[in-house]
């Protein structure tokens, strides 16, 4: 087997079996989604109507929550130079460990949105919609991820900080997967283009993540 | 064989430019006053505008800010690229001077855009696409700013900083197109602004690119004025830096010579 899928297949077994790291990116979903309504009032036209900016806008952060450690724990346990001095290139185990990211959380939370759409009162025609741009979506929020998850490596505070850098950079993301769902939702053919666009931004994400986590855990390393 | 240096290899040498800058700087400022004050008398001084009364006056420091707001995320990535790729030593000093520069010219522009839309639109905030994505710029400056406060090492965040300001310029259009929008015609590529999904009916009108003579010459005055203002203070940012580090490698000397002597006094 290959070095990636090696790593790939540690990554995943060690977020499967830690425990903690899925389930409270899945917990905090479900109580950011369960707190709106409180919030905003039941009303459920008015849920609805929003329900799917909300649960995009709630997915971004528990996704985040997780982000930070990426790299933390490998980089605190001196496993993370073993894998810089390795054979594999330091861009292949940024990818690695931002896929692995993206099928233990990214999935989850994609497939737990139309469960959590029930209690927002979310149109029915939208849930296959939603599953849809999440999925499409969600890469883009792993691989720009581990941009911020290399960079604030060694910082102080490095949550909240790892908040500020990456949020303001998944706005495309955000605003073209609301855009296709809104779009299949008032049937105006602005379904396609909207979905492939986001598809786009999140094949870019998978070159530039790398790319950039690599140059970024390198200066780190010297 | 000596060869000829290019003027930013010759600049690379610190000393070389705080003598030049120091020569600089007071010009610099000069212009800066004189261009100012000139935009902004003949602002004050023209004919207000038909359709937004004496409001347009605030256009004379709205729009020069919001050009240098994002002129200064170019420099701050221009900057970036010459310390990852060149590593030219006063690259880092560049893009760490500019960065609360523009941030400050970009709050400015915030600022002055919610206190002409108040009359002219009701409200001091329209989630309008120029809007958000003007204060996407600035969260981009807060993320660069903050960054690099929050590591330790410092010529660990200036290039950790430098990474990020080039992955902001790659992503930077996309935020503007999306949120903006984008058309080019002979390419039949029309993408649609953000808002006009679900923007409400208040369609107001923005300024046509006609803009009358009398308010388009201030207009210049002013926003070059501004641009001479935005070199002068990341001049002296740029001076305050280098001093900065000097004084700190002054004091780390004094630390070691104080060990030195220490060191020989318990010897004795």
């Amino acid at each position: 087997m290959s070095p990636f899928f090696t790593l790939l297949r540690r990554d995943i077994t060690l977020a499967l079996r830690e425990g903690g790291a899925i389930g409270t990116a899945l917990g905090f979903y479900l109580i950011v989604i369960a707190l709106l309504p409180l919030g905003l009032g039941p009303d459920l036209n008015l849920l609805s109507r929003i329900a799917p900016g909300l649960l995009w806008i709630a997915l971004l952060l528990s996704a985040l929550l997780s982000l930070g450690r990426m790299f933390e724990t490998d980089f605190e346990d001196g496993s993370l130079e073993l894998l810089a001095i390795g054979g594999m290139p330091l861009e292949l185990v940024a990818a690695a460990k931002a896929l692995a990211h993206w099928l233990t959380t990214g999935i989850p939370l994609a497939l737990l949105a139309p469960v959590l759409g029930i209690l927002l009162n979310l149109d029915i025609a939208a849930y296959g919609v939603l599953i849809a741009t999440m999925l499409a979506g969600t890469p883009a929020i792993s691989f720009i991820g581990a941009i911020g998850a290399a960079l604030t490596l060694r910082a102080r505070r490095g949550g909240l900080l790892l908040a500020l850098l990456i949020l303001p950079l998944y706005v495309p993301t955000l605003i073209y997967g609301i855009s296709a769902i809104s779009g299949a939702l008032l049937a105006t053919n602005a379904f396609w283009p909207s979905f492939l666009i986001l598809s786009a931004l999140s094949l870019g994400s998978l070159v530039l993540g790398p790319i950039a986590a690599a140059a970024a855990l390198r200066i780190q390393m010297q | 064989m000596m060869q000829k240096q290019s003027i930013t290899q010759k600049l690379a040498n610190p000393t070389r430019f705080m003598a030049l800058s120091g020569t600089l700087l007071p010009w610099l400022a000069g212009i800066a006053v004189i261009l100012i004050a000139y935009g902004l008398y003949r602002g004050w001084t023209a004919p207000p505008d038909y359709q937004q009364g004496e409001t347009i006056r605030i256009m004379y420091i709205h729009v020069p800010s919001a050009w240098l707001g994002m002129m200064g995320y170019a420099l701050i990535a221009v900057s970036s690229f010459g310390l990852l790729v060149f590593r030219h030593p006063l690259a880092d000093v560049s893009a760490k001077a500019a960065a609360p520069i523009g941030a400050a010219f970009t709050m400015l522009a915030l600022v002055t855009g919610s206190l002409w839309g108040k009359p002219m639109w009701g409200t001091y905030w329209v989630w309008d696409a120029r809007l958000t994505s003007v204060l996407l710029l600035f969260f981009l400056y807060l993320g660069l700013i903050a960054l690099r406060t929050s590591i330790e090492d410092e010529s660990l965040a200036s290039k950790l900083t430098a990474v990020l300001a080039l992955v902001g310029v790659v992503i930077l259009p996309f935020i503007k197109i999306s949120v903006e929008g984008l058309s080019i015609p002979w390419l039949g590529l029309e993408i649609p602004a953000w808002n006009t999904l679900h923007q409400p009916s208040s369609v107001f009108r923005t300024d046509g690119p006609k803009i009358h003579a009398s308010q388009l010459y201030p207009l210049l005055y002013s926003a070059l004025g501004f641009t001479f203002l935005f070199f002068t203070l990341h001049m002296k940012g740029m001076r305050n830096e280098i001093l900065r580090r000097r004084v700190k490698a002054l004091r780390i000397a004094e630390v070691d010579r104080a060990r030195e002597r220490e060191a020989v006094a318990a010897a004795e």
